[in-house]
């Protein structure tokens, strides 16, 4: 943060930069001395990379958004980063029209899959995160335990015995199938832990304690709403593994009705390989299943970078 | 829960099991008990009796399924393959994301809060759509990447047998770079300013700081990044499975997970499919406890 003082590269010519070289007469040492060392020369290699390596990140995303403009036609004839007929519309109402409007029903599964995670789950999380913040009891270590290996278990190793077990219960095919695993975030409860005990301190529960408030009245009106930018944290993680999740609901459904938009777009994409007009509605079914979640990062960055941070915290 | 409740006593016990009953309730339904029931499936198989007509007959085998797991040549040959995947993965990866983050970081550095934001960009990409449209962007006809490579007289094909590895490996480092740019990042703008401030003094370089003052205070954020992308690469399943769809290069056993995931819907062998889960969890939880140790050893010296 403070780097942002210190930084202020020279904006003008090479030749200027000396001139100024002394703008606060010695104070600094530090910011003299990294412009008398070719200020300029290393503001744009370490601008000009940064620039690259940025490229490589958005370039494919703009990608699919010129990409989702075109018919079959001028995906294959016009360059890739220009405007060939402006087919969006059509494609968009192709994507609308194909099965139905099975593409929003998929939409609408992930929305529902994925907030069903994030609030319930979170929830759930929330409340064991800070039970193991705030409670003490016996075999506090042993239980933790669990909730770490529950975090090194990568979630595809669990997906198949999922599947296995559900058969004998009779609910794959089924929405619970879906709709208890990503009940289970032992990350998130890592996270509520730390949120716990930064956010929540442990004299305002003193407080309402002696008040006569019972535990679990003290995490609502009082632990909860402190945690709350912590849940949000933890909810917005949530959703967006749900929404990408793939395997599990590969593995546990058939019935197309009750498909993610992932799933439903990989069928596609498969339908697409020998019938080539099915790529526009590829292109344009990724779009549209990517602009909620873009929205949704650049909205809450606080939250992402926040969750970010704690996660590293050891 | 009974039970629960009676090993948690003393002070708050019964309040913690309350708040923590949810969530290990779903975390046996998740996770322990799709594993221990898969576990007492490897031991079995289904044998079909004389002719292969009748009823299929449930049999205890004992470690059958993992030897037949073991001498298949695609399992081994698919956990090579995730060897060298992540031989080539981790390296690029984590050495891009320090890298990158270290360019934030440095003095000469504009529009911090801009660069942060689109490097994290492709991570809001699900990673299905990430898949795809690398896909689409090593198909030759769509791709603007083959088209300029081709104008400048170079021929390559990224979905072929020896290039398709590389090709995966891109995609994840793609989807990952960013993520851990922002862990990094953050980590470094923790060091103490007067440290840096003081190296200046001292007449240490731009490039010189970088190296040997703040790369090594970022380390203990760095060996949780190595943790959780060793157990991201062991998830490798979506990636491999939407690019076979582009080539055949990709086979339907490529990794442990497509394997697994063979073995179960396409072979119908579910004991083999759960002896390889089996297999591959083990194989996750093993090196994460081999990192973890590594790296707390390596945080106290």
């Amino acid at each position: 943060m403070s780097t942002e003082t210190v930084s202020i590269p020279p904006r003008h010519v090479p030749g200027v930069v000396r001139q100024r070289k002394d703008p606060d007469g010695g104070r600094r040492p530090g910011r003299n001395r990294m412009s008398r060392e070719g200020g300029f020369a290393s503001a744009f290699t370490v601008n000009g990379l940064l620039i690259l390596g940025c490229a490589y990140m958005v370039l494919p995303v703009l990608w699919l958004f010129f990409a989702a403009t075109k018919d079959t036609a001028d995906l294959y004839g016009t360059s890739a980063y220009s405007l060939g007929r402006f087919a969006l519309f059509e494609n968009i109402s192709a994507v609308i029209g194909q099965d139905g409007g099975i593409f929003f029903r998929w939409m609408g599964n992930s929305v529902l899959y994925a907030a069903f995670g994030a609030v319930l789950g979170g929830l759930i999380s929330v409340m064991a995160g800070y039970a193991f913040d705030k409670f003490q009891f016996r075999g506090k270590k042993t239980w933790f335990g669990f909730v770490l290996l529950g975090v090194l278990i990568p979630n595809t190793a669990t997906v198949l015995p999922m599947y296995l077990l559900a058969s004998v219960f009779g609910i794959t095919n089924t929405v619970w199938a879906i709709l208890i695993p990503v009940l289970c975030n032992p990350f998130g409860v890592y996270l509520a832990r730390v949120y716990s005990s930064s956010y929540v301190p442990d004299e305002t529960l003193e407080a309402a304690r002696v008040d006569g408030a019972g535990p679990v009245r003290s995490f609502f009106s009082l632990g909860l709403p402190m945690m709350m930018p912590g849940f949000i944290t933890i909810a917005l993680f949530q959703f967006v593994g749900v929404w990408n999740n793939f395997m599990l609901p590969l593995v546990m459904l058939q019935d197309q009705q009750l498909l993610p938009v992932s799933v439903g777009i990989s069928i596609w994409q498969g339908y697409s390989v020998p019938q080539p007009e099915f790529t526009p509605m590829v292109i344009t079914g990724s779009l549209l299943s990517v602009i909620p979640l873009l929205v949704a990062f650049i909205l809450l960055q606080r939250f992402w970078k926040s969750g970010l941070t704690a996660g590293s915290v050891k | 829960m009974a039970r629960k409740t009676s090993t948690m006593s003393g002070t708050g016990g019964r309040t913690a099991a309350l708040f923590l009953t949810p969530f290990f309730a779903v975390f046996a339904l998740a996770i322990i008990a799709p594993v221990v029931y898969s576990l007492v499936l490897s031991f079995y198989a289904q044998q079909k009796s004389g002719l292969g007509f009748g009823e299929a007959k449930t049999s205890f085998v004992g470690l059958e399924n993992y030897l037949q797991v073991f001498q298949s040549e695609t399992f081994t040959g698919g956990l090579g393959r995730l060897a060298l995947y992540c031989l080539i993965y981790i390296p690029s990866m984590v050495g891009g994301a320090v890298v990158f983050a270290l360019l934030l970081d440095a003095t000469a550095a504009r529009a911090r809060k801009l660069f942060q934001l689109l490097v994290f960009l492709p991570h809001a990409v699900p990673g299905v759509i990430a898949a795809l449209i690398w896909a689409y962007l090593y198909t030759p006809g769509v791709s603007p990447l083959v088209q300029a490579l081709q104008s400048g007289g170079i021929q390559l094909n990224f979905l072929d047998a020896h290039l398709v590895l590389p090709s995966v490996v891109n995609i994840a480092v793609w989807e990952w770079t960013g993520y851990n740019v922002i862990i990094l990042f953050t980590a470094l703008q923790a060091v103490p300013r007067e440290i840096l401030e003081a190296a200046r003094v001292d007449g240490a370089g731009e490039i010189r700081t970088a190296l040997s003052i703040k790369f090594p205070l970022i380390l203990p954020a760095l060996s949780v990044i190595m943790l959780f992308t060793i157990i991201g690469t062991l998830q490798l399943f979506t990636e491999p499975s939407i690019i076979a769809k582009a080539t055949a290069s990709v086979t339907s056993t490529w990794v442990p997970n497509l394997w697994a995931y063979d073995a179960a819907f396409n072979r119908h062998n579910l004991n083999q499919a759960a002896a390889a889960s089996i297999v591959i969890a083990l194989l996750a939880a093993g090196l994460s406890l081999a990192v973890t140790r590594l790296s707390s050893r390596m945080n106290k010296s």
